[in-house]
């Protein structure tokens, strides 16, 4: 496993872009679930008036 | 089927709604696959030792972040020729995606300059063609801020992305016609593929994953653009009941 982690040497740059690449993903998605609440909840607003 | 049946807001929120799984769950059963192949059978290179198992992620996204682009320009064009409302929300919807790929195809390609150039970064042709890219896709999202009225921003970034769609020929052939850092494509439509099956096999598989992933979240943001463009139009009254979330 650990051997598998050190990737040859090269686990800082490999784990580095998969790490960022993965937190970017993250990061899109919960960005985009709380647009979505606000967006129904301003659509549910509006349309209560 | 008459897919023109699509092409209004109102028809197509829950057509996307409905498309959304199948994309995202596909996505993530092809990066499974993928990523087990490119670290699970793929074997170490000889040049490169492990380093070369970023190459899953940096074409795929690479790829993607041309492509989305291309994608938003034609949108952009419809938006611009017909007018039509949903086209603009589709451009609308591909920049920050595109803008994603583009930074994780800048970001996985500095950390693989790095132990096989010597260096996270050069200004040669098709990095810094590439990074043009991530600064059209930052003005696109800007400009469409700086503009309340939604057609109008339509119609502005429609112009900007448009003229920015120069940039893509210039970063896909930037390795041919100068001599850059980069390597030259090592797969082509016209030639034999540059590299071991299994390690091709494992790109192409991340490289349709991060397609599934692209429309399931363009897809996903299309329908926020709608919810929030179209406020107060009487057809999404229905959209928010309960469950529909």
């Amino acid at each position: 496993m650990s051997e598998f982690l050190a990737m040859g040497g090269y686990g800082f740059y490999v784990w580095g872009a998969y790490g960022v690449t993965a937190l970017a993903i993250m990061a899109e998605l919960i960005a985009l679930r709380a647009r979505r609440v606000n967006a129904v909840e301003a659509h549910a607003e509006a349309s209560r008036r | 089927m008459n897919f023109f049946r699509y092409s209004s807001p109102s028809t197509f929120y829950p057509l996307a709604g409905k498309l959304i799984p199948w994309f995202g769950w596909s996505a993530l059963l092809l990066a499974i696959v993928g990523l087990w192949i490119g670290f699970g059978l793929a074997p170490t290179d000889f040049q490169q030792g492990e380093a070369y198992r970023i190459i899953f992620i940096h074409v795929a996204s690479a790829w993607m972040s041309m492509f989305i682009y291309v994608v938003m320009a034609f949108w952009s064009a419809l938006a611009l020729g017909f007018n039509t409302r949903l086209s603009g929300m589709m451009a609308q919807a591909l920049a920050p995606t595109g803008a994603l790929m583009t930074f994780i195809a800048l970001w996985t390609g500095a950390l693989w300059g790095r132990p096989t150039w010597g260096t996270y970064w050069a200004w040669d042709a098709r990095m810094t063609s590439e990074l043009i890219l991530l600064f059209l896709y930052f003005g696109v999202i800007a400009l469409r801020n700086a503009i309340d009225d939604d057609r109008r921003a339509d119609r502005a970034c429609g112009v900007l992305a448009l003229v920015g769609v120069v940039n893509i020929p210039i970063i896909y052939f930037s390795v041919q016609w100068w001599n850059t850092l980069h390597q030259g494509s090592s797969v082509s439509m016209v030639a034999a593929p540059k590299m071991a099956a299994i390690m091709l096999a494992g790109m192409l598989v991340m490289a349709i994953a991060v397609w599934f992933y692209s429309i399931a979240v363009v897809l996903m943001r299309v329908r926020c653009i709608i919810l929030e463009r179209e406020r107060g139009v009487a057809w999404t009254g229905q959209l928010t009941e309960p469950g529909t979330i």
